[in-house]
């Protein structure tokens, strides 16, 4: 068995039960979030399904796959999507290719 | 709609779900049984203080029968071109009689297509000469280029100012054939710009032209206006089509989309998803308060969706040729899980969003 199940999403709300001010808090936070702003609702759904795929959280990906079809986002603007965040994923990767040359030409002459 | 497909009826297949008996069962069983889930009679109640009763007669829907040129694959009626249920010219005679007796506003003409009903320009004239304020009809719009025989809809509705209102899934071509069949979203569109061609959708003339989008698989639809807004943007920039308004429906778990939820394992995440999102405010404003649906044999129910689930209505008054006003005065309304559909999210009704 995973330890994820799919059915604890249903279950966050309940985060509130053992610390009400903060798990309040979070959700009147998260849920200002996602509101209309300088970012239509649209691209917002977007970029959380970018960042839940860097995460790799899986009741993220459920959740933002679901919220994506409602909103009528189709599925290569998805698949866009999930590239920005690999591409910025593998991209800190391999930036990080510049402390090593950094090293190896210190250490190295 | 992934791989599931069919095209046929639930009835020419004889899949046990043509019995509406084992829909009702299965909307009653699992998380409702286990008492994971509030039932939907309890949940209306609380928010109500009691039960769900009529107030008064605006809409009389009325299903001409369950032919239908297309087989789309969520649909509530198991329509298709195999069903030969089809409303008699007496029975629409009986239905005009409630037209001139009663406060209906508007007469909402549903299908199968309800324009292949032989009598169909004959109830609307008729429906028009006895006054009634408004006449919907829920055209599937590929049947107006189906046959030579309907090219000339687009006049007939509009000489007789009939309010269109036509399901359009999505604006891409994938995902509209997946939900009704391959073609018809170029067929849409070919219809679409014959009735834009008579003015509906122009928003200087009188004539309403508004589209039903559901979602095309096991989620709730977005934003009403939201939604509006992108069909207007992309029917426009892609084939210059222009419409009034759009209504975002919520799926009811019965019938063929109840058989695509089973198939595809999302029933039970569906019903969650239903129950999770009740609207206390959608609640108060669902269809069957004003409505009365009327079935192609003339047989009354709260709604469309009931009429589909054989549960009559709660009255000794069964049949459009015994309709007396009683019957809108505080009835009953039968309710079963299927009801969580109309009070999810904005809450969905015939005219879309409620809230
Ligand atoms: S067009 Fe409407 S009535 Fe016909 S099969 Fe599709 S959903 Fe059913
Ligand atoms: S399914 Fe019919 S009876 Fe149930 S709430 Fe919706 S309109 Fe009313």
């Amino acid at each position: 068995m995973s330890y994820y199940d799919p059915k604890d999403l249903r279950k966050f709300g309940r985060i509130t039960e053992w610390s009400e001010t903060l798990g309040e808090k979070f959700f009147d936070y998260y849920n200002s979030v996602f509101k209309e702003g300088a970012l239509t609702p649209r691209e917002k759904s977007l970029i959380a399904l970018a960042v839940a795929h860097t995460e790799m959280c899986p009741y993220c990906i459920d959740a933002y796959t679901k919220d994506g079809l409602e909103r009528g986002i189709t599925k290569e603007e998805m698949m866009e999507a999930v590239h920005v965040g690999a591409a910025i994923k593998s991209g800190a990767s391999l930036v990080h290719g510049v402390m090593m040359m950094n090293k190896v030409n210190k250490l190295d002459s | 709609m992934g791989q599931f497909k069919s095209l046929q009826s639930l009835h020419k297949r004889q899949s046990p779900l043509a019995q509406t008996e084992h829909q009702l069962k299965i909307l009653e069983d699992g998380i409702f049984t286990s008492g994971e889930a509030p039932r939907f009679g309890d949940r209306i109640q609380q928010t109500l203080g009691g039960a769900l009763k009529t107030t008064q007669l605006d809409i009389l829907q009325v299903n001409l029968g369950y032919m239908c040129n297309q087989v789309c694959a969520h649909c509530h009626v198991d329509a298709g071109p195999d069903r030969k249920e089809i409303m008699t010219k007496q029975t629409m005679q009986h239905c005009l009689e409630v037209i001139e007796s009663s406060s209906v506003k508007t007469l909402d003409l549903t299908g199968g297509a309800p324009e292949m009903n032989p009598n169909f320009r004959w109830f609307v004239t008729q429906a028009k000469a006895k006054g009634v304020k408004e006449i919907i009809v829920r055209s599937n719009l590929t049947i107006i280029v189906a046959n030579k025989k309907y090219h000339d809809l687009p006049e007939f509705f509009a000489r007789h100012q009939v309010h269109v209102v036509s399901s359009m899934p999505h604006w891409t071509k994938e995902k509209t054939d997946r939900q009704r069949g391959s073609g018809v979203f170029e067929d849409s569109i070919k219809a679409l710009k014959m009735l834009n061609d008579v003015g509906y959708g122009n928003p200087e003339s009188n004539l309403v032209l508004d589209l039903v989008y559901n979602p095309s698989g096991a989620f709730l639809p977005g934003d009403q206006d939201d939604l509006c807004q992108d069909f207007k943007r992309r029917l426009d920039e892609g084939f210059g089509i222009k419409f009034n308004g759009l209504f975002a429906l919520t799926n009811l778990p019965i019938s063929r989309f109840l058989d695509y939820l089973i198939a595809s394992d999302n029933y039970e995440d569906y019903m969650w998803t239903l129950v999770e999102s009740y609207n206390p405010a959608a609640a108060r404003a669902v269809m069957c308060l004003n409505t009365l649906s009327v079935s192609w044999e003339g047989y009354l129910y709260d709604c469309d969706f009931n009429q589909m689930l054989e549960m009559p209505i709660n009255h000794k008054s069964q049949h459009i040729s015994d309709y007396e006003p009683e019957v809108m005065d505080g009835r009953l309304i039968k309710v079963s899980q299927h009801c969580y559909g109309c009070t999810a999210g904005a809450g969905s009704s015939c005219q879309g969003a409620v809230t």
